[in-house]
């Protein structure tokens, strides 16, 4: 039931949308995730799957219409990047408010200004408190996967979230690379199909959704939604279990690799892990215990876990692919860094802001880093814990 | 979980409400005491009114009771004193006095 196939990133996600077949895909085109609802549409027009497209006018809409087709009880999508995942701010909010389970692939790419189309982790990172689990692919064959896992997680009645399903731009999203596909019966009995216990098209039941809060109830719907983010790390694993016994692909809420005897280590997200894996082997070669852990998932935000991964490091680099303008790192390096705080004996931590705007990391910048842990790590100075990756100058 | 909208209020645990504050009923709106914003009161004279009805449809709050076919009084409950019906009535049957209580 496992085949193989070579597809690129938005391909892979886009044959999933189709092995899935949705009720409803609502999107607006923007780079780098155009080729999503392109590839899809021509599904659409060809007949091989059921759902209804909605050609809307903005990002805005096209999430507006997810929210009005999962209200109504279909199993809506969508697909976006930068710009477009801006525009959406406000709608996201209500997504996750009004606690429906949308799905959305995000194509991670950077935001204006200056205008540019490569990637970085700006979109999802400026979005990342909209109340959307979020789960993020080194690879293509890891944002097929995980968009598969993404309704039986946002779906489950304890949980009721959006998911974003984000990959690098162009990186991923655009490389032709081999990958293992589940033949489509598999697929569709592994995703299920979507039935909410309430919804607008229910006639016997009488219903009404996103009610206006005054301050007397605001905040106790604000716990719920908090509560279900708890819930969905223990459902994230549950699932991820139920995928490894259909085929053999494990996931966590991160990945952790030379870890397990690791004296200096890097953290970051998404694509560039393939190339700090490719460092921390010529490292080891070398006799340097380094380490790598890739976050799968941002949101919930696996604290506990890299608490107890991380807790017999002794030097940490952060990586951010994200500016926060906090003049003090980016939003990875505020959270790990804060969920390292009450170990007895906690690693230092580095922090650095790389790849903006599609900026290449190479190996020879992951050595440099490893260098200067273990400098660290021998009683050399720890240094400025804010700095930027790649720029001249 | 409560199940009925009018059982939920400032006293109920997050954990008794409905996810995302969802209604499971109808007409719930009934339950709201909108008059509570009023600023202004409309007062019906009960021997100036005909029982025309031309107030009715204008009200946007559906605040004025017909019973067989006749106005029978105007619904402080809801009513937010906005004043159209006494500018609709053409026959002075209702003023508007000034404070929220009629």
């Amino acid at each position: 039931m496992n085949y193989n196939e070579r597809l690129s990133g938005n391909e892979a996600i886009a044959f999933a949308m189709k092995q899935i077949d949705p009720d409803v895909m609502a999107a607006f085109p923007i780079t780098p995730s155009t080729e999503i609802p392109q590839y899809f549409a021509q599904y659409v027009a060809n007949g091989e799957v059921n759902t209804e497209f909605v050609p809307v006018e903005s990002e805005h809409s096209s999430m507006s219409a997810c929210i009005g087709a999962e209200a109504a009880g279909a199993r809506a999508i969508t697909a976006t990047s930068s710009a477009g995942l801006a525009l959406m701010y406000e709608m996201m909010y209500v997504a996750a408010s009004c606690r429906l389970p949308i799905t959305l692939a995000c194509v991670n790419r950077a935001l204006s200004g200056p205008i540019n189309i490569n990637n970085d982790h700006s979109d999802s990172m400026g979005i990342r408190d909209a109340g959307w689990i979020q789960i993020y692919a080194e690879n293509n064959q890891e944002a097929y996967d995980n968009f598969l896992q993404a309704m039986p997680i946002g779906e489950s009645p304890e949980v009721r979230l959006p998911v974003m399903i984000c990959q690098d731009g162009f990186i991923t999203s655009h490389a032709l690379e081999n990958i293992v596909l589940l033949d489509t019966d598999s697929v569709k009995q592994f995703v299920g199909e979507y039935h909410p216990e309430h919804y607008l098209l229910k006639k016997a039941n009488p219903l009404a959704v996103g009610p206006y809060d005054l301050g007397c109830h605001y905040m106790e719907h604000k716990v719920q939604q908090a509560e279900a983010m708890k819930h969905a790390k223990a459902r994230i694993l549950e699932v991820a279990k139920q995928f490894e016994a259909l085929t053999g692909r494990k996931y966590g809420l991160f990945e952790e690799y030379q870890m397990e005897d690791a004296e200096v280590a890097v953290l970051l997200i998404g694509s560039s892990a393939g190339t700090a894996k490719a460092a921390v082997d010529q490292l080891r070669k070398a006799g340097v215990k380094a380490g790598l852990i890739k976050i799968r998932v941002f949101r919930p935000f696996p604290a506990e876990e890299l608490a107890q991964a991380l807790a017999h490091v002794k030097v940490l680099a952060i990586l951010d692919k994200a500016e926060s303008f906090s003049a003090n790192g980016g939003p990875l390096f505020s959270e790990v860094r804060g969920a390292l705080y009450d170990l007895k004996h906690r690693p230092r931590t580095v922090g650095y802001v790389y790849g903006l705007g599609g900026r290449d990391i190479t190996p020879e910048h992951f050595k440099d880093i490893y260098a200067r842990l273990t400098d660290i790590a021998n009683g050399g100075e720890l240094g400025p814990v804010y700095t930027h990756l790649g720029q001249r100058g | 979980m409560i199940r009925r909208a009018k059982d939920i209020d400032e006293h109920t645990p997050w954990q008794e409400m409905t996810p995302a504050g969802e209604v499971y009923e109808a007409a719930t709106a009934r339950y709201v005491n909108t008059g509570a914003w009023r600023t202004d009161t409309p007062v019906l004279d009960a021997e100036k009114c005909r029982s025309c009805l031309l107030c009715v449809p204008f009200c946007p709050d559906s605040s004025l009771p017909v019973k067989d076919g006749k106005l029978v009084g105007i619904d402080y409950h809801h009513c937010k004193g906005c004043g159209i019906c006494a500018t609709v009535c053409p026959f002075g049957a209702i003023t508007v006095k000034e404070g929220g209580q009629p």
